[in-house]
C-alpha cells in the first residue's frame, strides 16, 4: 500500500559554526509510521530532529542548506508560522523534562500558551492527554502535585502527554527511554504502541533492539550521514551498506 | 613527619575558620545586644502610634515608620520592572554584544558608588532640576537608582541559574519568547529575584545619607508622594547627631532591627512556601 509522505527531507545540510553536523540528507518520513533514526553518538539524530521543529533556531551561529517540507509546505519558508509549526510537531527530550509546575499545569501548558482559557476545556484536554500517554490511572488523584515527584519513567510519559496535548501530527521523540529503567521503558513502548494509530512518531531509539520491537523503519546515521534506509526487518536483518552492517552486528558503535 | 605538619596545618585551618566564623556571630550578638538594651525599654505600644513631640524628645516615631515603608516601596516599585527587565533583556533577548557589556558595566560601577553621591545625584537631579522638592518620590526615585544594581545582577544569576531544557520545552511548544518569559523564566527566577528584593529592602530602609538629601527629614505625616518626610533612619541619626534624645535614638534603632527581622522572616517564609509549592 503506498503512504502519504508527511515529511520529506530534501539535500539537508546542517552546519553549527564551522561544524558539520549533517550532510546531504534526503529521504521521506511516510503519514502514521514510526521512523527509527538510529546510529552512535555525534551522528546527527538530534540535530535532525531539533531542525524538524526548528528548535535549532534558538542555537547562535547555525545555518543550514536545502530544505524539509511538511505536508508538502517548506518549514523554512518566510510564510511558515514558527509557534504553528511546533505545535503540530511535538518534542520530547532524551532526559524527562518536566516543569516546575504541577502535573496538571505541565499538561496545560501548551493549551494555555495558545490560548485554551476555560479551566473546564483544559481539564478535558488534560485528561485525554494523560490518559492517551498512559499515565492517568497513576496520577489522576494527584494532579495538582509538582511533577517533579513523579518516577523518571512517569516523568517521561509526562512529557508525551504534555505534547499530545496540543494534538499535533508529528512526535518527535528523542531517546525517551534513556536513564528508564526495563519497566519503565517497556510502559513507554506500549505506549508508543497505541500512539502510532494518530501519529506519526520519528524515534531516536535507545538501542537497536528498541528500533526492532517498535519501529517501521529505520535509517542508519553515521557522521551526519544517513548511510541507508528502509524497513526494519531489512535494515537489521539484511543492511545494504556494510558500515550499517557492521554497527547493527556491534562490530563497531 | 610529612604526616605530621600535615595534621598540625589541618588543625590550624580548622581553628583559624572557627575562630572567623564565631566572631561573625559575635559581632552580631554585640550590636543586636547593644542596641536592644538601650533601646526595648523606650518601646511601648505608644512608642510606635504617637507622633513625635518636641523634635521627637517625647511621643512616638508613628510618622517616620509610615515615611520608611512608603519610601521603600516606591523605591522598590520603580527599581524591580526595571532591573528585572533589564536583567531579562541582557538573558533572553541578546547575546553577549557591546550593548549587554555596557549594561554590565554601567551596573558594576553604579553599585560601588556611595550613597552620599546618589543622594547628592537625587537632590541636584531630581529635587532641584526636576522642582520635585525634598518628597518621597523624590527619595524614592534615588534609592531605586542606589539599589538598581543589585536588583540587576541577583535577578540575572537567578534567570542564568535556570535549566535550558526549560526554554526548550516551551518554545517546542509553541510558547513565544515573552510567553516563555512570562510562564517559565520568570516563575522559576522568581525565588532569586525576591532574595534580590529582600537585600534591597533592607538597605533602602537602612540608607540615611542619600535619603536626608532628597526625601527631607519632616516630621509631618504625609499626604501625598510629593510630602517630605523622615525615615527611622535619618530619625536616628538626628536624635543621636544632634544630641536630642540618645533614649529615643536607641528606641527608633531598636524598633528599626525589630522591623528589618520581622519584614525578613515573612518573606523568607513566603519564598519558602512557594519553592515548596513547586518542587
Amino acid at each position: 500500500m503506498p503512504r502519504k509522505d508527511k515529511i520529506t527531507i530534501k539535500d539537508f545540510n546542517f552546519y553549527y559554526q564551522s561544524f558539520q553536523a549533517l550532510r546531504d540528507i534526503s529521504f521521506n518520513i511516510h503519514q502514521g509510521e514510526i521512523f527509527a533514526i538510529f546510529g552512535p553518538a555525534r551522528s546527527g539524530k538530534t540535530t535532525l530532529l531539533k531542525s524538524l521543529n526548528r528548535l535549532t533556531d534558538l542555537i547562535f551561529g547555525t545555518k543550514h542548506t536545502g530544505t524539509i517540507f511538511l505536508d508538502g509546505a517548506d518549514i523554512y519558508g518566510p510564510q511558515l508560522s514558527l509557534t504553528q509549526l511546533r505545535r503540530r510537531i511535538g518534542m520530547v527530550f532524551d532526559l524527562p523534562t518536566p516543569l516546575p509546575l504541577s502535573i496538571f499545569d505541565n499538561v496545560a501548558y501548551g493549551p494555555k500558551l495558545s490560548g485554551t482559557t476555560q479551566k473546564r476545556r483544559l481539564a478535558e484536554i488534560v485528561e485525554k492527554a494523560l490518559r492517551s500517554a498512559v499515565l492517568w490511572e497513576e496520577v489522576k488523584d494527584r494532579l495538582r502535585t509538582s511533577a517533579l515527584r513523579l518516577s523518571g519513567g512517569q516523568q517521561q510519559r509526562l512529557c508525551i502527554a504534555r505534547i499530545l496535548a496540543l494534538e499535533p501530527e508529528i512526535l518527535l521523540l528523542d531517546n525517551p527511554c534513556s536513564g528508564l529503567d526495563p519497566i519503565s521503558t517497556a510502559s513507554i513502548e506500549e505506549t508508543l504502541g497505541k500512539l502510532k494509530k494518530e501519529y506519526t512518531i520519528i524515534l531516536v531509539p535507545h538501542t537497536i533492539q528498541q528500533a526492532s520491537r517498535v519501529a517501521d523503519r529505520a535509517g542508519f546515521f553515521l557522521n551526519g550521514e544517513l548511510v541507508e534506509e528502509g524497513p526494519v526487518y531489512q535494515i537489521f536483518t539484511r543492511p545494504r551498506d556494510k558500515r550499517t552492517e557492521d554497527y547493527v552486528t556491534g562490530k563497531f558503535g | 613527619m610529612v604526616y605530621r605538619t600535615r595534621h598540625i596545618t589541618q588543625g590550624i585551618a580548622k581553628v583559624l575558620i572557627w575562630i572567623a566564623a564565631l566572631s561573625t556571630i559575635g559581632v552580631m550578638i554585640l550590636i543586636l545586644f547593644q542596641v536592644l538594651a538601650e533601646g526595648l525599654p523606650a518601646l511601648h505600644l505608644r512608642f510606635f502610634l504617637d507622633s513625635p513631640k518636641s523634635m521627637g524628645r517625647e511621643g512616638g516615631i508613628f510618622p517616620t515608620i509610615i515615611g520608611t515603608f512608603v519610601l521603600t516601596a516606591v523605591a522598590i516599585l520603580f527599581a524591580t520592572p526595571l532591573g528585572v527587565g533589564t536583567a531579562i533583556f541582557l538573558r533572553e533577548y541578546t547575546r553577549e554584544s557591546r550593548i549587554s557589556r555596557l549594561i554590565r558595566f554601567g551596573t558594576d560601577c553604579l553599585a560601588g558608588v556611595p550613597s552620599i553621591i546618589f543622594g547628592l545625584f537625587g537632590f541636584v537631579f531630581f529635587v532641584i532640576y526636576l522642582n520635585m522638592g525634598w518628597s518621597i518620590l523624590s527619595g524614592g526615585l534615588t534609592l531605586a537608582a542606589m539599589i538598581l544594581p543589585t536588583i540587576i545582577s541577583t535577578a540575572e544569576e537567578a534567570i542564568k541559574g535556570i535549566p535550558p531544557s526549560y526554554r526548550e520545552v516551551s518554545y517546542s511548544l509553541g510558547g513565544t519568547k515573552w510567553q516563555t518569559v512570562m510562564h517559565t523564566i520568570l516563575p522559576s527566577a522568581l525565588p532569586g529575584i525576591c532574595t534580590g528584593i529582600l537585600l534591597s529592602v533592607g538597605r533602602s530602609i537602612g540608607e540615611t545619607a542619600a535619603v536626608i538629601l532628597t526625601a527631607g527629614s519632616s516630621l509631618m505625616m504625609p499626604t501625598s508622594l510629593f510630602s517630605p518626610i523622615r525615615t527611622m533612619s535619618v530619625h536616628f541619626y538626628i536624635l543621636a547627631r544632634e544630641g536630642i534624645s540618645l533614649k529615643m535614638a536607641y528606641g527608633t534603632g531598636a524598633a528599626l532591627i525589630l522591623l528589618v527581622l520581622v519584614v525578613n522572616t515573612a518573606a523568607n517564609w513566603l519564598l519558602n512556601r512557594y519553592i515548596r509549592h513547586r518542587a
